[in-house]
């Protein structure tokens, strides 16, 4: 739980940004659009595993041996890097869907 | 409907024209036979319930905010929740599609458990002036399960501050050997049906019943409910679960 926390806590603050670096390209971009077709199409996956995911949570992108992303959502601070999680492969995006997360900005709304 | 005889002629009759799954069958007629079959009190829909009190009644213990939010949007979202998911079962049970029907486990544990759960909740707080345990069975079964009164706050204190994530603490009855004891649940899960532990007592432990009065800081929230406890509902679901 507190390791789980850190990590993930971590991470999160690495991958969010004030400014606009809204741009998606390269690898990244190929693998997205490999995977889903579009970044919107991402962006809705992405979206609906973090709405959908039961009580605390978070909802990752994750880059699987080979090089594919998938989309997945894990409950409390649990981490697809663990084991025994079904969530596989190394997550490079995670969203905090704890209601603390956003709960005095958005209420219940998380979606 | 006319009467209850009735009710359960014209149930069965749709539940078998739709299990014949003809495609000649209106679709209307398969999808007002599924709402209508659903498993609400009076073959309508699960209803949110009004609050027992005034929203701003137990405070300064939970703001009139945190009530109204936890109670128009959060229970309401269960229930609607429920709804939906009990529709899609009458649907699934219907058509005899087993893998539906199992599908469905986990939208019928949330929100089945979150309408119940918040149900019992909202009924066992009350203001903090007519919040008083009183000598009786219920003062009894306490003291002899946990020595005292303030033992058993303690534990119940300890188990619901140190839930992993969203859950809820609980004070159950345990039937089989006759006396009260302290649980925690995670998520929705509903105390009865997943240990068998009768209700009596909840303390919803999500974030979102805590955090616009108390942040992070879950202990001190736990810490006050005690003040606002309606110890008579209480005592009277023990009396009940006892028969």
């Amino acid at each position: 739980n507190n390791g789980g926390g850190y990590y993930n806590h971590s991470l999160f603050w690495t991958v969010l940004s004030p400014e606009d670096r809204g741009y998606l390209s390269g690898e990244l971009k190929d693998a997205i659009e490999a995977a889903f077709g579009s970044k919107d199409a991402f962006i809705d996956a992405f979206s609906k595993a973090a709405a959908t995911q039961f009580g605390s949570g978070w909802a990752w992108l994750c880059v699987l041996p080979g090089g594919k992303v998938e989309v997945c959502s894990t409950p409390n601070q649990d981490n697809p890097l663990m084991p025994g999680v079904t969530c596989g492969g190394t997550p490079i995006l995670g969203l905090d869907v704890w209601e603390h997360a956003y709960y005095l900005n958005y209420q219940n709304r998380r979606p | 409907m006319s009467s209850p005889g009735s009710k359960i002629i014209i149930d069965s009759a749709l539940r078998a024209a739709a299990n014949l799954r003809s495609s000649s069958m209106p679709k209307e007629v398969t999808q007002r036979a599924a709402a209508m079959l659903s498993s609400a009190p009076s073959g309508g829909k699960h209803t949110l319930p009004d609050l027992p009190y005034d929203y701003n009644a137990i405070e300064p213990v939970v703001s009139s905010e945190t009530m109204t939010i936890h109670h128009t949007k959060h229970h309401n979202a269960y229930v609607t929740n429920l709804n939906v998911a009990l529709e899609k079962l009458d649907a699934a049970v219907s058509s005899g599609n087993v893998g539906a029907i199992v599908g469905l486990e986990g939208a019928l544990r949330f929100n089945g458990g979150g309408h119940i759960n918040h149900t019992l909740f909202w009924e066992n707080l009350c203001a903090k002036d007519q919040s008083e345990l009183k000598d009786g069975p219920l003062k009894k079964a306490i003291e002899d399960a946990f020595g005292s009164v303030d033992g058993m706050k303690k534990e119940l204190s300890d188990m619901s501050i140190a839930v992993q994530g969203s859950g809820w603490g609980w004070l159950g009855y345990n039937a089989k050997t006759g006396r009260v004891e302290c649980a925690t649940r995670a998520n929705q899960d509903p105390l009865q049906a997943t240990t068998g532990l009768v209700p009596l007592m909840g303390i919803d432990v999500w974030e979102h019943a805590y955090y616009v009065d108390y942040r992070n800081v879950r202990p001190n929230y736990v810490n006050a409910i005690w003040e606002v406890i309606n110890w008579k509902v209480v005592e009277e679901r023990l009396i009940a679960a006892q028969k």
